[in-house]
């Protein structure tokens, strides 16, 4: 079996983002990229497939040279081959899925792991258009994943219960928290991932079919109240705020 | 980089120090690092106020390969850089001593004797259980008489027949002694010092635990005591070393570990003292603004940058195969010392803060207060600095 896994890098969530000068996109600036923690589910469910199923896997991701980072790390926790897909990364969803379709049809992968969201854009719209552009099944937002044969059987959690999709391969998965939990990188692995290559193409596949045209940063959090009074007045106070500005009660 | 070591997901980077690792040491860097933020950072204030060891991160520690990283994939080793081994050592002190002390024992003073001077039986058996986790080890040689001066040991191993040895001494300050499936013993013979495997379980082979300690309170140490131990010669004595430069060469590897995980310590120290000088107002004014506590911040990140780039170019040093033991006496002596002052000066930069386990400043510096001691004590390194510019042994 041959498993697609699509990573992203994203700004890590301890970062403290700023909005470059142009207003519409990130300042790069001492920012730490990470892989996208749903993209580590998909990753760690494609070697688990690995090692109960003798599967190969092969990992991409779109983007510039720092995009080497997430592949090198993909290869040390376990992943068989890598491939950059090199591009500005400006494009929106539609041009990563059309450039990651035009990159994975012909080639035989049984199966296309990915999250099902990127940590922060929060699209979760790369994973469904790739389906669509490639005519695969699809599940979404999976917490839970068993393959049997040429076909798969998905649960996602969906409002107040979870339903259980099945489908015949290949397809496109999109992983959700609790899909598994992902292993660490052992010194072993990534002393092994030195000696794997990370082959590099150039992206094709359609324009982007929209643009960001604003980024803003929300208000900054306004400074505490502190309550005056004895502790009646205090209560009535806090009572006051709950109700007319927070409008909690 | 200003600012960007201002927050606790980085190492302290003031001179462009990450700049020089490779990407693997990179990676290396911040696998251990992930492992400590999310497996030891939450518990080990705990441990440390129990008296306990994290015993169930052995097993994972093994899994990532922690232990003896830089000995060959052949027998179930990463074969890691030295200076990826370093900056292992660096991030898991960031957690504790007592984690970091743990590995350094595993993985310098077990694994690489047994590399280094065992027979291949004994590697082929040991090296890929200890890599694992699965049997943790344990190193005898100072003794309550002979710590700076263990050349004068007592303990001692005599020849028997049928391929046998008796041992008869007693051993001190032993880290991993009560939990260690294997103790590896330095002991005086007829030809000089020579170290044995000794298997837990040997009939009078003993390890009760040390109690009482107000440092390393999550780590195990122990006595050892041998009374009328006997070993089959085979499986036990390590053949390829005889004398006092057998246990010296294992405690260098160590104290190579132990000048980079001192900094992590520190590392830690002072970026919590930092952020509090920040965030905590006197007189309506953070109190980092206060040039008494610049100067002590400035002095911390000095100190600090400056043991980071003594224990890098010491590890490009033995990744060529070009260090000496003076020269890791030096980085030993030094970071552990800066180490353990940047910890005092983070404990009064956070005030009476600074005494409770809700920061990790104390712990760090009561641990160093031990690091400080053992691998050569600050003074005997001292000495064998001296002796090397001078020509002149200052301790005999």
């Amino acid at each position: 079996m041959k498993i697609l896994v699509a990573l992203k890098q994203v700004p890590d969530t301890e970062t403290k983002v700023k909005v470059a000068a142009d207003g519409r996109s990130l300042d790069p600036t001492d920012v730490k990229w990470i892989t996208s923690p749903y993209d580590e589910y998909a990753l760690e469910e494609a070697i688990r497939l690995k090692e109960s199923a003798q599967a190969e896997v092969t990992v991409v991701t779109l983007g510039d040279d720092k995009g080497k980072d997430v592949l090198r790390n993909a290869l040390a926790l376990g992943a068989d081959n890598a491939i950059l897909l090199k591009g500005d990364g400006q494009g929106d969803a539609f041009a990563v899925a059309s450039a990651l379709a035009a990159f994975a049809k012909d080639k035989g992968f049984d199966l296309i792991l990915a999250g099902n969201k990127g940590m922060g854009g929060d699209n979760s719209a790369v994973g469904p258009m790739l389906a669509e552009l490639l005519g695969w099944a699809q599940a979404n937002v999976v917490v839970k994943l068993e393959l049997s044969g040429a076909t798969f059987r998905a649960e996602r959690e969906i409002e107040g219960g979870s339903e259980a999709v099945e489908g015949s391969l290949p397809a496109v998965i999109t992983a959700q928290k609790g899909l598994n939990e992902p292993r660490y990188a052992s010194l072993k692995g990534i002393m092994a991932a030195k000696k794997k290559t990370i082959e590099e193409a150039d992206a094709t596949g359609l324009p982007a079919a929209s643009a960001w045209s604003a980024l803003t940063l929300p208000p900054a959090r306004p400074e505490g109240r502190k309550l005056e009074g004895d502790a009646a007045s205090q209560a009535k106070s806090l009572f006051g705020l709950l109700r007319d500005e927070a409008k909690v009660l | 980089m200003a600012g960007a070591y201002a927050t606790f997901n980085h190492i302290t980077d003031y001179m462009g120090f990450e700049g020089l690792l490779s990407d693997e040491e990179k990676m290396v860097r911040e696998a251990a690092r992930d492992f400590v933020n999310k497996e030891v950072l939450p518990i080990i204030e705990k441990h440390a106020q129990d008296q306990t060891f994290p015993a169930h991160l052995i097993k994972k520690m093994g899994e990532l390969s922690f232990y003896g990283p830089s000995l060959p994939e052949e027998y179930g080793c990463a074969g890691l850089s030295n200076v990826a081994y370093g900056l292992l050592m660096y991030e898991l002190e960031r957690g504790d001593s007592g984690l970091r002390s743990f590995c350094s024992v595993q993985g310098s003073l077990v694994m690489w004797p047994i590399y280094a001077y065992g027979s291949e039986e004994q590697k082929r058996y040991w090296l890929p259980k200890l890599a694992a986790g699965e049997v943790v080890g344990c190193f005898g040689l100072t003794e309550p008489d002979f710590g700076s001066n263990p050349g004068g040991m007592l303990t001692k191993a005599v020849k028997e027949p049928g391929g046998k040895w008796r041992i008869n001494g007693t051993k001190m300050w032993i880290t991993n002694g009560t939990v260690a499936d294997v103790a590896i013993v330095w002991a005086q013979t007829e030809d000089g010092i020579r170290g044995f495997l000794v298997e837990k379980g040997t009939p009078g082979f003993s390890a009760p635990e040390t109690h009482g300690k107000w440092s390393l309170r999550a780590s195990v140490t122990s006595e050892l005591v041998l009374e009328d131990v006997i070993v089959d010669e085979a499986k036990s004595l390590l053949p390829n070393v005889k004398g006092l430069k057998g246990p010296l060469g294992c405690l260098t590897q160590a104290r190579y570990g132990i000048a980079w995980g001192a900094l992590g310590a520190a590392d830690a120290s002072y970026q919590c003292a930092l952020d509090y000088a920040l965030n905590r107002i006197q007189f309506d004014k953070p109190i980092a603004a206060y040039q008494l506590q610049q100067e002590k911040l400035a002095w911390m990140v000095t100190e600090l940058t400056k043991g980071q780039l003594l224990v890098l170019q010491l590890g490009r040093l033995k990744d060529a195969k070009k260090f000496t033991p003076a020269q890791v006496s030096m980085a030993k002596m030094n970071n552990v010392n800066v180490a353990l002052e940047i910890c005092r000066k983070a404990r009064t930069i956070l005030g009476a803060n600074g005494i409770l386990d809700e920061y990790p400043v104390m712990r760090h510096m009561a641990n160093l207060e031990s690091v400080y001691t053992y691998e050569g004590t600050h003074d005997m390194h001292t000495l064998i600095i001296g002796q090397e510019v001078t020509g002149l042994p200052a301790y005999r």
